[in-house]
């Protein structure tokens, strides 16, 4: 394809629709038309040229408008497909087969057939993050194509336009008015005052104001290209963590991917609110709910290991900070944040019994086991002690006579133990549990009786480090200035003319906002004597003239 | 103006292939994160140290030149029971030949660990993450798992889940220095 | 404190309910768009509005001292904010147009959204941890703005295609226009339904098997036609469900939405009874004065001007407090993939109006289908689809 050369001189771009200088159109179906196109000033979009390799072809398919609303129809529609059940992470299961049941045993047939195509983990699919992918390049390819032709074109646009531009306008008047080059003065100088960028050129008159908002669809895609990029980098390693600890109270944990840094809980607090306090105000919400938490929180201290310790390290820590981790107030250190989650109250900690005559209720002393860590032996006194043989600390029965235990958690603790006493310094051998106690090599005259337990909570934490964050948070902040630029300003332009018939013409053209320019349009009218101009498209308001409503 | 043309196919082939580029290795590695365990194969074991039951002090790094069968277990967990007495007969034939053997247990109490070492016969040294960081930077998810890490420090295998005696002979075969 | 609060609330609900009219009598008023009696009844509509607004503004602001939060932190307050901010939007959209038809079709608008928001429970409940934050505040109330003022866009494509679809022929665009007029009245069906049963004071418990298989218990405050899993009945001489629904579906809720359709079905058949012509066409002649044109741009400028709003207080400061709150800025729960969907849908309105020259009729349509998915992630996401999000 070959430059085009208007009539005018000009060389434009082939493609070009209205002339980049003085605004002719350019080909026939262009001048057929009553109004003008000027959604790119009737610029040449590049895609549109030339259409010869693959790689344009793609180019263009990227470039395309169209395409790029389809793409966010299907994101559009995908997304909400996903929201018709829950997705995995929000199902109580870890396995594959247990998501698998559960989504048969809640949804029934449904689930199991979303499970299957994949819909219940539908945003992390390939084909789902390969949209957005495609949207992020019809963003860089899109802008690309139209920001440089945009800007040429409003660049060299020349003040002086060709009548066949300015008839084409939407708000347009032609008329013979008195005297006017008076009337061109003064509708100059009455621009200047309403800060528009007034340019003559003999006779002719260019007043514009705002283009720089027609950059901002441009800007607020540059942000989200941005937010894109940022979101990519995650998969890079080291700039994404994403971790769960269960931190119990009086533990000292390492805390995961950090550098040697270990978290100690020393208190969890869950508190709700009470009547008593807030009775006026918030009573008959408590009423009607029930109980209405107030806070989850857990005290902790940051320490840090020494140097160059490797994992495994306990010795040596030194203190780093004290905090209270509450939900919306994470610990922060080191690009890491520590947030409050989740929490289990009332872990068994510890279980007291004590050492007695089955008959005469006699007895030989108490002793506390530390669930977390038992001891082998406990001395009552001199000639009485309690020796643990084993410990199963979440007992489920017996397997060909042997205790199980099905987890390290102390949800249901156990004892194998041997009870020494003056009369059978051999020891008698029973087996405790937390309400009844098994002897299995025959009956005993001693028993532990159980006294008290005490317990502990269990807090749930995240531990989070997202270096992208700034990447995201400039992109966002792009965005937003882009689309306010692109929205809250506009670009206006008048052009006022005197033909070499004497006739006058008036023309104006506005991105959007057309209420705005009419009221420019008349402000200047009333100072300089213009002729009248129409909205030609406008259909009301010409028929309620006619009709002489 | 050929020129031109010629110059316009270069970037636009650029631009694509960058973003192509880079959309594919994000979605891949999304996709793949899960199955993926962040220690993969090959990767340098990371160093530790932790105290057995017997109060040696088991420095993974003092251990090069050796072959090291690193395993991953806990006393309620049935198939890390199964294995160990396998493990303990494998252990007597490679400890000479340069492949030490280290059971890392997830931060139980010293004696439940004790009881279950008594109770299996165990001999291999068993030493107690109290922790959980050395778990943590191995980032172990089911148990057992068992790390093969060869003479030179590096991750050889990952096995997650139960092996047989047969198995176990091979893979500290594997790790054995030449 | 919270009784002041509930007071101001009702003015303005009946102040709006006057402008209305008075909004409809400046549009009925048979003389011409420049005479002094269309002139005065539009000003006194906008007074009126103005008042009620500030009332509503009163009721806010009092609520939120008696509870020392910003009063939207359940589904009524967020909802009752949501109206009082449309009837906000309209009136600075007023301000820029001057179009009283506009008036006449955005206050009952929030009239039914300020209705339906009184069906919740209207009592001051305290914040939860997770929304101890001033984020809150922030995020909800900027959101909350930035779908009222899109809904002002709705509000002129709803008049712009109210004046252009010929409704003395039959085609498709009659047919779904006067399809948003059914949907319309089941809402007031739905206010009908919940206080006529209110005030009959109708309460019924029963047990229930929920999908944990937990039994628990149910209040039902309408006679219920679907009946909870193998429910049973505690409270006596109550009807019994005609129909029992499987665990996974809250029977209570489907029963409250088959109540409204029956009454707003029924509405429905009695306005077209005694009115004897669809309702989009008794509506038509109320939107004669109104200029196309100046519809037509109101519905894309205001789009303009509210998806900034919305992309700031729905998505970033959303991003922000979820990173903060959740750990996590995104995390696809379906209140944030909803209003992902609402951004992306008017992102594609912008594009298909700047590019593809969607304008008239078209960007119209689009303009009440965004409204609608604004009004499904109030709704439906809330009360159907659980998520972090359902805290009423």
């Amino acid at each position: 394809m070959d430059k085009i050369v208007c009539t005018c001189g000009n060389v434009n771009p082939a493609g070009t629709l209205l002339c980049e200088s003085c605004g002719r159109p350019l080909n026939k179906e262009t001048a057929e038309k009553k109004l003008v196109d000027m959604r790119y000033e009737g610029s040449a979009r590049r895609s549109q040229t030339y259409n010869k390799t693959i790689i344009d072809k793609v180019w263009n398919f990227f470039s395309s408008v169209k395409v790029g609303v389809w793409l966010i129809v299907l994101i559009l529609v995908a997304a909400s497909i996903g929201t018709i059940l829950p997705q995995v992470f929000y199902v109580p299961a870890t396995t594959e087969e247990d998501i698998a049941a559960y989504y048969e045993r809640i949804y029934g047939t449904f689930g199991t057939l979303y499970y299957k195509l994949g819909l219940s983990d539908l945003y992390s699919s390939w084909w789902f993050q390969g949209l957005i992918g495609m949207l992020g390049i019809s963003l860089i390819i899109a802008s690309l194509d139209r920001v440089i032709p945009l800007y040429k074109s409003l660049k060299k646009q020349k003040t002086k336009r060709h009548f066949s531009f300015l008839k084409r306008q939407r708000i347009y008047g032609i008329g013979n008015i008195e005297n006017g080059e008076e009337s061109i003065k003064k509708a100059e100088e009455k621009l200047k005052t309403m800060r528009y960028n007034v340019k003559r050129e003999g006779n002719a008159l260019l007043a514009e104001r705002g283009r720089f908002s027609r950059w901002g669809p441009y800007i607020n895609h540059l942000g989200l290209i941005l937010f894109l990029f940022g979101v990519m980098l995650r998969a890079l390693p080291g700039f994404y963590v994403d971790e769960t600890m269960w931190l119990r109270e009086g533990e000292t944990l390492y805390i995961p991917k950090t550098e040697g840094y270990f978290l100690e809980s020393k208190e969890f607090i869950y508190e709700t609110y009470s009547k008593e306090e807030s009775e006026e105000v918030f009573g008959d919400a408590i009423d009607r709910v029930g109980t209405i938490a107030k806070n989850y929180q857990t005290n902790v201290v940051l320490h840090k290991g020494p140097e160059g310790a490797v994992a495994g390290h306990l010795d040596d820590l030194t203190f780093e900070k004290e905090a209270a981790i509450q939900v919306n107030k994470p610990l922060k250190f080191d690009n890491f944040s520590v947030f409050q989650m989740d929490f289990r109250l009332d872990e068994l900690a510890s279980m007291t019994f004590q050492l007695q005559d089955k008959e005469t209720a006699e007895s030989f002393g108490e002793f506390t086991i530390n669930l977390a860590d038992p001891k082998p032996v406990y001395e009552l006194s001199e000639d009485a002690k309690v020796e643990i043989l084993d410990y199963y600390a979440d007992f489920t029965g017996f397997e060909d006579g042997v205790p199980q235990s099905q987890s390290p958690l102390p949800n249901n603790p156990a004892f194998l133990v041997k009870m020494y006493t003056p009369e059978f310094p051999k020891g008698e051998t029973s087996f405790v549990m937390i309400k009844e106690t098994l002897e299995p090599l025959g009956e005993n005259q001693h028993k532990l009786a159980f006294q008290s337990v005490e317990t502990r909570d269990v807090s749930g934490l995240t531990v989070r480090k997202d270096l992208t964050l700034p990447i995201l948070m400039l992109g966002g902040v792009i965005f937003m200035i882009g689309v306010a630029q692109g929205s809250y300003w506009n670009h206006r332009r008048i052009w006022i003319q005197q033909l070499e018939d004497g006739q006058v013409v008036v023309a104006a053209h506005t991105n959007k906002n057309w209420l705005s320019i009419k009221k420019d349009m008349d402000a200047v009218s009333e100072v300089a004597n213009l002729p009248k101009y129409e909205d030609q498209q406008d259909e009301d308001s010409k028929a309620e003239k006619e009709e002489g409503v | 103006m050929a020129q031109s043309k010629k110059k316009r196919f270069y970037i636009r082939t650029a631009i694509l292939a960058v973003l192509t580029i880079a959309i594919v290795f994000t979605i891949y590695s999304n996709v793949t994160k899960e199955k993926n365990a962040v220690l993969r194969e090959g990767d340098k074991a990371p160093d530790f140290a932790l105290v057995d039951l017997e109060g040696n002090e088991h420095r993974l790094s003092d251990y090069k030149g050796e072959g090291v069968f690193l395993n991953f277990w806990g006393t309620w967990c049935k198939p890390c029971a199964t294995e160990m007495p396998a493990m303990d007969n494998q252990y007597h034939v490679y400890k000479d030949q340069g492949v030490q053997t280290l059971a890392i247990n997830i931060g139980e109490s010293q004696l439940k660990v004790n009881s279950f070492k008594n109770s299996h016969g165990l001999t291999f040294p068993i030493a107690i993450d109290q922790n959980k960081s050395v778990m943590q930077s191995y980032n172990i998810a089911p148990l057992p798992t068992t790390f093969l890490i060869n003479p030179d420090g590096r991750i050889e295998k990952i096995i997650k889940g139960e092996m047989t005696e047969q198995d176990i002979a091979d893979f500290m075969e594997q790790i054995k220095p030449s | 404190m919270v009784e002041v609060s509930s007071t101001l609330l009702f003015i303005a609900f009946v102040a709006y309910l006057v402008a209305t009219f008075l909004f409809g009598g400046a549009v009925k008023s048979s003389s011409s768009k420049a005479s002094k009696s269309y002139e005065r009844w539009g000003k006194l509509a906008i007074t009126v509005t103005i008042i009620g607004f500030l009332s509503n503004i009163g009721y806010f602001i009092t609520r939120w001292i008696a509870a020392g939060h910003a009063p939207v932190s359940n589904l009524f307050e967020f909802t009752t904010a949501f109206g009082m901010l449309v009837v906000g939007a309209f009136i600075l959209i007023y301000f820029i147009y001057r179009i009283t038809a506009l008036g006449l079709f955005a206050l009952p608008i929030a009239i039914i959204i300020i209705g339906y928001a009184s069906m919740f429970p209207k009592e001051i409940t305290p914040l939860i941890p997770a929304l101890k934050s001033y984020w809150l505040t922030v995020h909800v109330i900027t959101a909350a703005l930035g779908e009222a003022i899109l809904a002002i866009s709705a509000v002129a494509g709803l008049i712009y295609l109210l004046k252009n679809i010929d409704m003395t022929k039959k085609s498709k665009q009659r047919f779904w226009i006067e399809a948003v007029m059914f949907v319309v009245v089941l809402v007031l069906g739905f206010i009908v339904a919940t206080t006529s049963f209110t005030l009959a004071g109708y309460k019924a418990e029963f047990n229930y098997v929920n999908k944990e298989e937990q039994v628990l218990k149910m209040e039902y405050h309408m006679p219920p036609i679907f009946g909870m899993n193998e429910s049973e009945a505690i409270t006596e001489n109550r009807m019994q469900p005609l129909m029992e629904m499987p665990p996974l579906v809250n029977a209570k809720k489907l029963t409250i939405v088959t109540w409204s359709v029956i009454f707003g079905t029924i509405l429905y058949i009695l306005l077209r009874l005694i009115l004897r012509k669809r309702i989009a066409a008794v509506l038509q002649p109320f939107t004669k004065k109104a200029n196309s044109q100046f519809m037509d741009e109101i519905g894309y400028r205001s789009v303009l001007i509210g998806f900034p709003v919305f992309t700031l207080g729905a998505l970033i400061f959303a991003m922000i407090w979820a990173h903060e709150a959740w750990s996590r800025f995104w995390g696809w729960d379906p209140k944030e993939v909803w209003a992902l969907i609402t951004w992306l849908f008017y992102a594609a309105f912008l594009h298909l109006r700047l590019s593809k020259g969607w304008e008239g009729k078209k960007s119209a349509w689009l303009a009440l289908i965004g409204f609608i998915i604004i009004m499904f992630n109030l709704v439906a996401v809330n009360l159907i689809i659980a998520g972090l999000h359902s805290y009423a």
